[in-house]
This record gives structure tokens, C-alpha cells and sequence, in this order.
């Protein structure tokens, strides 16, 4: 199981709220979220993905060099994959669910850990084989009450997946 | 119950009740590529054409799941309020491109006497087809 932190800021939530179209002003206007039950800005429901700013062993972080990786531990029953890292071009999302427990808030300073779920193989209709699997992610604050937890499922398909 | 802003009572609300909201006209590669540094996903089949169509053969960049997942939110937070969704879980159904209208549609199948009501969402592209399925959970005052 692999640890990180996640600190909430508002600037990161006002990016996140504004590429996701929203327009509430809870997720940015300070004297608007003062006058809530809430008391201050919250994150939208989905933000906890974001945690992948933060992931030294995230595998879609592009070219950034921070946080620096952690050396590879080797998987028991890590799924197929063509040369080192994942294939980009036959990972896809296939289901994400989250459970809330506690406002995700800016000043929070959040403990990520994640852990592989079940595994699975289905016959693709025309995508060939296809490789499930699933991440549990837990949220915790400082005093390691539990926030959020996700769940994703990814699959990895044999070929470009027709539309 | 945790902090939270709602917008609605669940005891105005019945099973079958709906809300729509269109999400997002024509999509734009650089709504997908905000999304790309707000998540931090940066996986090229999202925001290169040119990984995305000769490396990976789709007909294009395509939206990150996650992106259509967070507009769908939309739907439920507008109509119910902030910080009541204590459950919220979909599929990915089929892949959305730019140039999609996306409409998301809310219902209540489950109210329960506590507050704690139950949905099902849906979000189609212009077509009509869904993108995206899933179910959520919310806890509301009486």
C-alpha cells in the first residue's frame, strides 16, 4: 500500500470547478461559502482525482519530475502491458464511484493511500480481450478520520476501442 | 450529518422526479486539456491528435471520463445542493469527443423516511446516446 499527502487549496479547487464547467459559486466565492452551513469553499464531488498531482507513482503524470518517483515494487499480478510503463493507448476508464464521509475543504490536509482491488477478464465485443482492474483509494484527514474513499475500475482493451 | 448546504428537503421529493441540465455545447479540446492540468491526467490520447490518432487509432483526442463524470455532478449538486452526496458511482459507456453537446439527467428512484434519498443518472451526447451511466446516494434534511 502506497502513501501520499494531498493538501487542499482553493486555487487548485477554483482550476478543477472551472475545467469542469461549473458555475456554483460554493466552489470559489469565500463570502458566498461563509454564509453556508458550510462555512467555507468546497471541493466538488469528483476533486479528490486530482490527488494525482500528488502521486509519485501516478502513471498518466506526463513529463513532471515532481514529487519525484519511487523505486518500482514489482506487482504479483500487474495486468499485461507492452514495454516498461502503461500502454496510454489501451488504458481506459471503465467505472468510478466515491463515497463521501466529510466535506473535502481547503486547509485539509489529506493522507492518500491506495491499494489494488479485484481483477478480471471479460471478452471484449470488439475490443478484443479485456483486463479489469480495480484501485481503492482512502482520503483521511489529520486526525485520520476517513473523508473519501474511491474506487476505479480501469480496463485494458486489445485494440482501440471502436465507437 | 456532516456540514453540508442543501437545496431541497427530501420530503418535496418523489420517486421519479427528474432534472436536466445541459453540461457542456460543442466541446472544446481546450476545455479537455483545463481538465488535463486540473486533474493531472495527462495521458496524450487526451490532448495530442496526433498520439491520439496514428499511435492509438481513435478518430481523435477524446474527453477524459473523468471530465464527463465531474460535468454530471452538475445535475445533482445544482438540484439538491452542497455537500449531500454521500454516494456517487457511474460507468463509462462510451468515449465523448470534442464538438459533444452533453445533457445529464437526474432521478430519484429511493426516498427514504430518514432523508436519505437515492438516484439514477444518465449522460447523453446529441446523438442520444448515454456516455455515461451511474447511481448516487444523498442525505437531505426531511
Amino acid at each position: 500500500m502506497a502513501e501520499h499527502e494531498f493538501p487542499i487549496d482553493r486555487t487548485a479547487i477554483l482550476s478543477f470547478a472551472a475545467a469542469i464547467g461549473e458555475t456554483n459559486p460554493i466552489y470559489w466565492d469565500a463570502a458566498y461559502a461563509k454564509a453556508t452551513p458550510l462555512g467555507d469553499v468546497l471541493a466538488p464531488p469528483t476533486f479528490g482525482i486530482a490527488s494525482a498531482h500528488w502521486n509519485p507513482d501516478y502513471g498518466l503524470r506526463g513529463p513532471r519530475r515532481i514529487p519525484a518517483r519511487r523505486p518500482a515494487e514489482p506487482k504479483a499480478e500487474s495486468p499485461p502491458r507492452s514495454g516498461g510503463g502503461p500502454n496510454l493507448t489501451r488504458v481506459l476508464h471503465a467505472e468510478q464511484r466515491f463515497e463521501y464521509k466529510k466535506p473535502l475543504q481547503p486547509g485539509m490536509k489529506l493522507t492518500v493511500s491506495r491499494r489494488a482491488g479485484r481483477t478480471w477478464e471479460k471478452e471484449g465485443k470488439r475490443g478484443g480481450k479485456l483486463h479489469f482492474a480495480e484501485e481503492v483509494t482512502e482520503y483521511r484527514d489529520a486526525t485520520g478520520e476517513l473523508v473519501l474513499v474511491a474506487t476505479s475500475t480501469s480496463v485494458i482493451t486489445g485494440k482501440a476501442v471502436d465507437q | 450529518m456532516t456540514a453540508a448546504n442543501p437545496k431541497c428537503k427530501a420530503s418535496e421529493l418523489r420517486v421519479g422526479d427528474a432534472r436536466e441540465l445541459v453540461l457542456v455545447e460543442n466541446l472544446s479540446r481546450t476545455q479537455i486539456v483545463m481538465y488535463a492540468g486540473a486533474s493531472g491526467d495527462f495521458n496524450p490520447i487526451h490532448h495530442d491528435e496526433v498520439f491520439a490518432t496514428r499511435a492509438a487509432g481513435y478518430p481523435s483526442v477524446f474527453a477524459h471520463g473523468m471530465l464527463t463524470m465531474g460535468m454530471t455532478a452538475r445535475v445533482l449538486t445544482d438540484w439538491l445542493g452542497d455537500g449531500v452526496l454521500t454516494e456517487y458511482g457511474v460507468r463509462f459507456v462510451k468515449q465523448v469527443w470534442p464538438g459533444d453537446t452533453l445533457t445529464a439527467k437526474g432521478t430519484v428512484t429511493v426516498v427514504g423516511g430518514d432523508g436519505a434519498i437515492e438516484l439514477e443518472v444518465v449522460t447523453t451526447n446529441q446523438a442520444g446516446e448515454p456516455v455515461v451511466t451511474g447511481r448516487a446516494k444523498a442525505q437531505l434534511p426531511r
